[in-house]
């Protein structure tokens, strides 16, 4: 990947991450025209360390959780200039600023019907921080607070469905993608961007810090996410499961074993099997499984 | 033009004139007048504003955040709880810059829960970086408006202002006033025209990662704003002056038959109305005593108030809010005025009066001036009820 002028190369982000690659697929995909407000986080940290920015389109960061209201005002003040039609807003930020600090300012902007695409970017854990448990972690995921133990197999909740959450807003455009699925999540955001109204993308976004992972194998790792059935990528257009991308599942194991935040499990097949059970409630739900040849 | 209005609806006129392109507010009582009137004006086509009604004040605060980076006039108003709420945001709003208007309508803090009037909410706000006036009455409440926009869009200043007025006693009374005429607001009060803005021709960045490099810097730059707008006040009340013929003098505090005085009362607010008509009664009787009203409490004019009272021989500080555990906070503001210096008082005793909406009477002005003796006192409540502290739970 060469430079690119709306997110430029010389960022902080480390070798590998996900986010960093998915960010700058949003705003090629989003275009020049657009105007982002950031949420605290590993996004904001990397990519604007005073006095430089690695933004080539208008920036804001203001705090953590306020993101999808400081947008609302910057879409109310684009309606009061004229200028909407031609400005695109995103409001962007991590899976903890998103699903639970910022849960209560995405909502409102939801419900208000803003014209704003929000982008959350989904590592599964609080990393800017140091790994600590978002409500966002999946089941029995190692983190430095919901760490495995004599008494414990790590975070003891499922992972929060924040798109089903958004869903029932009533929204015209609910999406997960991958950053393991870059030319989908382009389309993704390019359809978000030309419908009027509040929309919702999460994004996938592997971390090898967090996650423990080599950093070389982020597109393989965020790809078998997706191809066990544990992060489903799906389409809700106006409520309804417009689209889902369809699998040949492989078992979990194969998505677990290469990560060091589900080490803990190598040796326990009932955790396994738990988790197993989750991916295929999911390929149940969403209708994920390739149909068999006939 | 005089009306005989409510205080609520007074600034909601004055912020239609305004015109503000963002408004955003949440609910919290006694503020929801205001916007109330706003909401209804943009309802009926009067007001051309973007009306956004949030989940919380922590929106309501960001919303008008992201409509002033993005280069519009905006507004919002709150109370109590709700600027609490909002703190995060209040401080974040002053340190990017944004000339942000905000009305607080004061009302005391939970808990236990209280929705009367004092100033505990606006006060502990007090090093967020925002200038705080505080208003005597709804015809400065209203005039205080148009100032603070001029003041927080002046490029020498570019801060947030605060305009306080206290809750029910102000937002709630009815008062005639003289409402500025949409002519004299607009030569007085310019379109505002941002230095920097959120727009896709010209793009930046905002709200930046400043390490510790660069963090302290920003800081300095506004503790000097703070101090030469105490310069900028005067010039800009001069200025309202010659648009609306009223004068508000330097801005930032007003000497009440200070010149001659024995003992001054020093105090911020609608209290000052009921201290006034002690003293004019007390003076009618021959007794050397004034009034200190302070306008302006961020900044704090410490120059200013020490030539008004370097002469005056007791001084009583009288608070609307407490500082648990410490001096009174308008109270130490005054020690510290003339700490070190040749002249001042001898005595600057404190007194704390009125807290959750506790009637502040004639004659609780008069035991301010009876307990204001030789004898210093500190954080002295006025008007307890003693029948109250005789629970002991402890024993």
């Amino acid at each position: 990947m060469g430079n690119s002028p709306l997110f430029k190369y010389g960022h902080t982000a480390c070798a590998g991450c996900g986010q960093a690659i998915a960010a700058r697929l949003v705003i090629e995909a989003a275009g020049a025209n657009t105007i982002i407000a950031n949420n605290t986080g590993c996004l904001e940290v990397f990519s604007t360390k005073y006095p430089e920015t690695a933004w080539g389109v208008p920036w804001i960061h203001s705090l953590f959780e306020n993101s999808a209201a400081v947008a609302s005002g910057i879409e109310a003040a684009l309606i009061y200039l004229g200028k909407k039609d031609t400005t695109n807003v995103i409001a962007q930020g991590g899976d903890g600023s998103t699903g639970d600090i910022g849960l209560q300012a995405l909502s409102g902007m939801l419900e208000r019907g803003h014209d704003i695409l929000y982008v959350c970017y989904d590592n599964e854990a609080y990393m800017n921080t140091g790994v600590q448990r978002s409500g966002l972690t999946p089941f029995d995921t190692n983190t430095t607070t919901s760490p495995s133990g004599a008494l414990s197999t790590g975070n003891i909740r499922p992972k929060k469905p924040v798109p089903e959450i958004c869903n029932a807003h009533g929204i015209p455009y609910v999406a997960t993608a991958s950053a393991g699925f870059p030319q989908d999540l382009s389309r993704k955001v390019k359809k978000a961007i030309s419908i009027k109204g509040p929309k919702y993308i999460q994004i996938h976004v592997p971390c090898p810090l967090g996650w423990r992972h080599e950093t070389n194998q982020m597109l393989s790792v965020a790809k078998l996410a997706v191809e066990t059935g544990l992060y489903p990528l799906f389409e809700y257009e106006n409520g309804i499961l417009a689209n889902r991308k369809q699998i040949v599942p492989k078992l979990v194991q194969e998505y677990l074993k290469i990560q060091g935040r589900f080490k803990h499990l190598i040796n326990n097949p009932a955790e396994i099997e738990k988790i197993q059970h989750i991916a295929d409630n999911n390929i149940k739900k969403y209708g994920l499984k390739v149909a068999p040849d006939v | 033009m005089k009306e005989f209005v409510e205080g609520s609806h007074a600034i909601a006129e004055i912020i239609k004139a305004v015109k503000p392109g963002v408004i955003s507010a949440y609910p919290i009582t006694p503020q929801t007048h205001i916007v109330e009137d706003l909401a209804q004006m943009v309802s009926n086509g009067e007001l051309k504003s973007q009306f956004v009604n949030v989940e919380s004040e922590h929106s309501a605060a960001s919303v008008v955040l992201g409509g002033s980076a993005t280069g519009v006039r905006v507004y919002t108003a709150t109370s109590s709880q709700g600027l609490f709420y909002m703190q995060e945001v209040v401080f974040n709003i002053a340190g990017m810059r944004l000339p942000v208007v905000m009305t607080c309508a004061n009302r005391a803090i939970s808990a236990p829960i209280n929705i009367w009037n004092d100033q505990q909410d606006s006060i502990s706000l007090r090093d967020a970086g925002w200038i705080q006036i505080y208003a005597e009455n709804n015809q400065e409440a209203i005039d205080f408006h148009l100032i603070a926009y001029r003041l927080a869009e002046d490029k020498r200043v570019m801060l947030p202002v605060m305009v306080c007025m206290d809750g029910f006693i102000l937002t709630h009374g009815m008062e005639t006033v003289d409402m500025p005429e949409q002519d004299k607001v607009n030569k007085f009060l310019p379109d505002y025209k941002p230095l920097y803005k959120l727009d896709t021709a010209d793009p930046v960045s905002m709200g930046l990662l400043a390490d510790p490099d660069y963090y302290m810097e920003t800081r300095f730059a506004i503790q000097e704003t703070m101090k030469d707008s105490l310069g900028y006040l005067p010039e800009i009340s001069s200025e309202f002056n010659a648009v609306f013929g009223r004068d508000y003098r330097d801005l930032l505090v007003e000497e009440y038959q200070t010149k001659d005085a024995e003992k001054v009362i020093v105090a911020m607010g609608s209290v000052c109305g009921t201290i006034k008509e002690v003293v004019d009664e007390q003076r009618s009787k021959g007794k050397k005593v004034g009034l200190l009203r302070i306008i302006s409490y961020r900044p704090f004019p410490y120059a200013r108030i020490y030539e008004a009272l370097k002469e005056v021989p007791r001084v009583a500080v009288l608070d609307k809010a407490v500082s648990l555990g410490a001096y009174a906070p308008i109270a130490v503001e005054m020690k510290a005025a003339f700490y070190g210096k040749k002249k001042g008082p001898k005595v600057i005793s404190s007194f704390v009066a009125g807290l959750g909406g506790r009637d502040i009477t004639l004659e609780s002005v008069y035991e301010v001036f009876r307990r204001l003796t030789a004898k210093e006192v500190n954080s002295d409540f006025i008007d307890l009820k003693p029948e109250l502290l005789k629970e002991d739970y402890g024993k």
